[in-house]
């Protein structure tokens, strides 16, 4: 059974394959996949999620270059490496601190969009 | 190449409904066909099928072609079964199997005549004749238009299989734009009887950006697809050119915005 579940936002200015590579990254970062972790075959993911075979080939491709995935023949694409370092530990507690965070965004009449601005925002500070 | 379509044109009387179209679709892979009503997508692919006479142009394809009209022609007074029977008497290969298992997919009864299977039904009948003949090549005109948004989506998720097991290339017209992105590979887009965008949809979305800034008359860059102009602001679609800095804001172009600039135009286009 596979552990990740893609999603493709048709809305989105972003290309279907790359969602799919940022989905990957992100269950690794949030440790839901981890090295040794098969990814579902393109036929798997053609079927459940309705994304064109291709999308996903270029998608896995493109993982693969970046040496996140191994495709081994005729066994399917594994997870190579791991993203981020952080103890899980470590990222549960702050998890658990961003959702209270977000918990009183809301309450104070923050809306989504605004708790991304801001956490943009944020981010972009500390980058200058 | 599967199919190579070049300088295709049809005229009807004085006027051409289509002209200097050309175009490639290769194995494999999901071409999505839009267009206003009147744009020419019908009289396209009626000629890629071999049914209508192109007065200017070739088609070139190699292998198979199937092609699902958009009043999906069926005997009324025959069931599936019967239809079938006719499709393997028609058609150089058949594969009865998978006309049948398509059909017991979609929950259509093999033995209902098919004036009285719901338009729905008499859509998943076309749909497996045509897969019935292992095209290697297929043509839908709004396949899914008669399908509830459950079933549509299924049916998508069938025929993108389809595709990807046997490498037939599919081409199917379509007026619901929101429904391409991770489904279609690329793109055909026809503006009043002529083809004015085409190719692979990553590309395409990698090479327009949208641009919004101060009310101008032209975009900092690029060559204008779409504008709008407003008391405080204008705002372009464009194609190419290097991101502009301040005050313009670069804005990510969905492709629900490509198409519908490129069939509004307002630009050069």
């Amino acid at each position: 059974m596979s552990v990740v579940e893609f999603r493709i936002d048709r809305g989105a200015g972003v290309p279907a394959y790359l969602q799919l590579v940022r989905q990957v990254r992100e269950a690794l970062r949030l440790g839901w996949l981890k090295p040794g972790d098969r990814l579902p075959t393109v036929r798997e993911v053609v079927r459940a999620s309705g994304v064109n075979a291709n999308t996903v080939l270029k998608a896995y491709r493109e993982l693969e270059l970046s040496g996140l995935v191994e495709a081994r023949q005729g066994s399917g694409t594994f997870v190579k490496a791991s993203l981020g370092s952080a103890d899980p530990h470590i990222m549960a507690e702050l998890r658990e601190r961003l959702a209270g965070w977000v918990k009183q965004a809301h309450a104070a009449g923050l809306e989504d969009e605004d708790v991304r601005a801001l956490l943009r925002i944020v981010l972009a500070e500390r980058e200058k | 190449m599967t199919l190579r379509v070049q300088g295709l044109g049809k005229r009807y009387g004085d006027s051409w409904a289509l002209r200097d179209c050309s175009f490639e679709l290769e194995r494999g892979r999901v071409t999505a066909l839009v267009g206003a009503n009147g744009a020419g997508k019908t009289t396209l692919l009626t000629m890629l099928a071999g049914v209508l006479r192109p007065d200017e142009g070739t088609v070139e394809a190699r292998g198979r072609i199937s092609f699902v009209a958009q009043d999906k022609p069926l005997y009324g007074h025959l069931d599936a079964g019967g239809m079938f029977q006719i499709a393997r008497r028609l058609n150089d290969v058949w594969h009865q199997q998978r006309a049948e298992s398509w059909a017991r997919r979609f929950d259509v009864p093999l033995d209902r005549r098919c004036r009285r299977l719901s338009t729905g039904q008499q859509t998943q009948v076309a749909l497996a004749v045509a897969l019935g003949s292992r095209p290697d090549v297929l043509l839908l005109d709004e396949p899914l238009a008669s399908l509830d948004p459950v079933v549509r989506r299924d049916v998508m998720r069938e025929l993108l299989t389809e595709a990807a097991d046997t490498g037939m290339a599919l081409l199917m017209s379509t007026h619901v734009v929101a429904e391409i992105s991770g489904v279609a590979d690329s793109l055909v887009l026809l503006r009043g009887g002529k083809l004015v965008l085409s190719g692979d949809l990553d590309e395409l979305m990698s090479s327009h950006s949208r641009y919004v800034g101060p009310p101008a008359r032209t975009p900092p860059a690029g060559e204008v697809v779409h504008a709008s102009h407003h008391e405080q602001q204008s705002a372009f679609l464009v194609r190419g050119g290097d991101r502009p800095g301040e005050p313009w804001v670069t804005e990510p172009v969905t492709v629900e915005d490509l198409v519908l600039a490129h069939l509004t135009g307002g630009g050069a286009a």
